[in-house]
């Protein structure tokens, strides 16, 4: 209402002012521009560019020698298995919380929207210190678990339940926005159709949903695969049995002084996180048209 | 805090359109039915497992010797000053993050130009990056390898580069939809009136944006305070000099000779570091919510 009262005032002021833009792009914006470019390029993009260099430098045959090894295969693997579970984990999870979220009023609705939002401000050593104090071996549950022959700390539930931590609100922050634009009349109009539940979930929820979720489980992917100081904290970094490649490169650095190695063990995670920032570029610009 | 991230743009993205016009904020909402009753339930079971007793019993252990084994373990001289390195690193990251973050916003949502997807791709990236690899990019720089760039292994200025480095987005990527949904007749009004650039951007545009500074200030400061991974390789923690919070959280652990007096401290600076991070969670939904309430 507003902009239609101004548009016949607006309408002439707007003449003159792509002039004056033009000017100004000649004066302030060069600054403006050459900081912000100097300012990310120095930060993120040479450094970025010195590890890709460092990785190919000694040779592609080091760097696949480096990949092949056993021990870097198996940190693979681990991360693959570990992500994995906690990405399927962390999905149903923030499906859930956010449809309960956007759709139900209940007594605690807040606090649970509150606390959803708590573990991606924990350290992640805070968060294996304190799965550590629950299911390690002198912890709250650790002892009876351990009796009954499950080993949470030291192993790879421990790994999937530190991962799943620092990742839990990715997916519910994705998807709840857009259930609450998308709003209940459908969802009460298949309703009084007589759909059941399930059928509304499949039919109308996962279509209004699917952009948001796609984008939410790529962000968890990637936080998942990196995730190293609460995994760091619970797995007890062994090497051959719960080190994942991100430790790996920790380890590589730290303990085994191979450095050419580490840099191309983390040039693999660095074409991943690309990739994860690239799909997750093209989910948003595909469901903005 | 990459919730806060996200929800930007997807919030933006579904407004931007047709959407906006009939956007029925569920403002009701339906009562729980059997099923939703059900899922809230092992919702609450499973947060509880896997958040809130691990929380609990990190606070749960801190004081369980009492007050005074709590002030007794961050009073520790190497401690104390570890705690208080962190602090003043996060404040400063913070304010950095403000100036420069809505610095880059500013140039990604004013001044398109060619090349400017690429700016905002690079400013992505630190966000994505396993803060492992974050450290050994610092590192590639850093490390002394090569002819260039300074040499900032096991140094102060070292943690504060890598800190910048990790928490690039969040002030970016909070500050960028606000200027993006700025409404711009008031500069040009205010320019068509004779103020000068500077004096628009201070009068009007930052009013506006100064809540969303605000909580991009608060999340570069919760994630600097709690980060490891990133800094693990640079710093060499050098006791007193360059080792942080989270550095001494895990070297307790690490104490073989006395597990459980080790555990007991570190589950004290880890309360520390955890009511830090509540403040900070507390200021950002007012902050939202007074955003939310400008509509």
């Amino acid at each position: 209402m507003a902009d239609l009262a101004l548009t016949p005032v607006g309408a002439p002021a707007v003449t003159p002012s792509p002039a004056r833009r033009r000017e100004r792009i000649t004066a302030t914006s060069v600054g403006l521009r050459t900081a912000a470019i100097a300012y990310v390029g120095i930060l993120v993009l040479l450094p970025l560019a010195l590890l890709v260099y460092r990785t190919f430098q000694p040779g592609l045959t080091e760097f696949f020698n480096a990949l092949s090894d056993p021990y870097a295969v198996h940190a693979f693997q681990v991360t693959a298995v570990v992500a994995g579970s906690a990405l399927a984990i962390d999905t149903v999870f923030g499906v859930a919380v956010a449809i309960l979220l956007a759709r139900y009023r209940f007594p605690g609705r807040r606090l649970l929207s509150a606390f959803i939002d708590l573990p991606v401000a924990v350290s992640p050593i805070v968060v294996g210190l304190a799965l550590l104090l629950v299911y390690g071996p002198t912890g709250w549950f650790g002892p009876y678990l351990e009796s009954h022959g499950v080993m949470v700390i030291a192993a790879k539930p421990g790994m999937v339940l530190a991962t799943a931590f620092v990742a839990l609100p990715l997916v519910a922050r994705a998807v709840v926005p857009v259930l609450e634009q998308a709003g209940l009349e459908q969802e009460q109009a298949a309703a009084s159709l007589g759909a059941n539940a399930y059928t509304r979930f499949v039919r109308i929820t996962l279509p209004t949903i699917r952009a948001a979720l796609a984008y939410g489980v790529v962000l968890t992917v990637a936080r998942c695969i990196g995730e190293y100081g609460a995994v760091l904290v619970v797995s007890g970094n062994i090497q051959g049995t719960t080190e994942t490649a991100a430790l790996r490169v920790g380890n590589l650095i730290e303990t085994d002084l191979n450095n050419n190695a580490a840099y191309a063990v983390a040039f693999v995670l660095v074409v991943i996180a690309v990739a994860a920032i690239l799909i997750g570029a093209f989910i948003r610009r595909r469901k903005r048209i | 805090m990459t919730a806060q991230l996200d929800e930007a743009p997807v919030a933006d993205a579904s407004g931007a359109g047709v959407a906006s016009t009939r956007s029925t904020k569920v403002k009701k909402g339906l009562p729980l039915g059997s099923a939703s009753a059900s899922s809230l339930g092992v919702i609450v079971l499973w947060m509880s497992l896997l958040v809130l007793l691990p929380l609990a019993a990190v606070l749960g252990k801190a004081f369980g010797s009492g007050w005074h084994g709590f002030t007794a373990a961050v009073t520790q001289p190497a401690t104390a000053s570890a705690i208080k390195l962190t602090v003043v690193l996060a404040v400063l990251v913070a304010i950095v993050n403000c100036v420069m973050g809505t610095l880059v916003a500013w140039v990604l949502v004013r001044e398109r130009f060619r090349g400017s997807s690429l700016l905002e791709f690079v400013i992505d990236i630190p966000f994505a990056l396993p803060t492992i690899v974050a450290g050994l990019v610092m590192l590639a720089l850093y490390g002394g390898d090569h002819p260039f760039g300074p040499y900032l292994v096991g140094t102060r200025t070292g943690l504060f580069v890598t800190l910048l480095f990790v928490t690039l987005p969040f002030t970016v990527r909070t500050v960028q939809p606000v200027l993006l949904d700025l409404d711009r007749d008031a500069e040009q009004a205010a320019a068509s009136l004779g103020a000068s650039a500077p004096s628009v951007f201070r009068r009007i545009v930052l009013p506006q944006v100064l809540p969303a500074m605000a909580s991009g200030a608060a999340l570069s400061f919760a994630r600097a305070l709690g980060e490891y991974g990133s800094i693990v390789l640079i710093s060499s923690n050098l006791p007193f000099k360059t080792e942080i919070a989270s550095s001494i959280i895990y070297g307790k652990l690490q104490d073989a000779d006395h597990p459980a007096r080790s555990t007991q401290q570190a589950a004290a600076i880890a309360a520390i570091l955890l009511l830090a991070s509540a403040i900070v969670l507390v200021i950002l939904d007012l902050l939202q919510r007074r955003v939310a309430r400008r509509g």
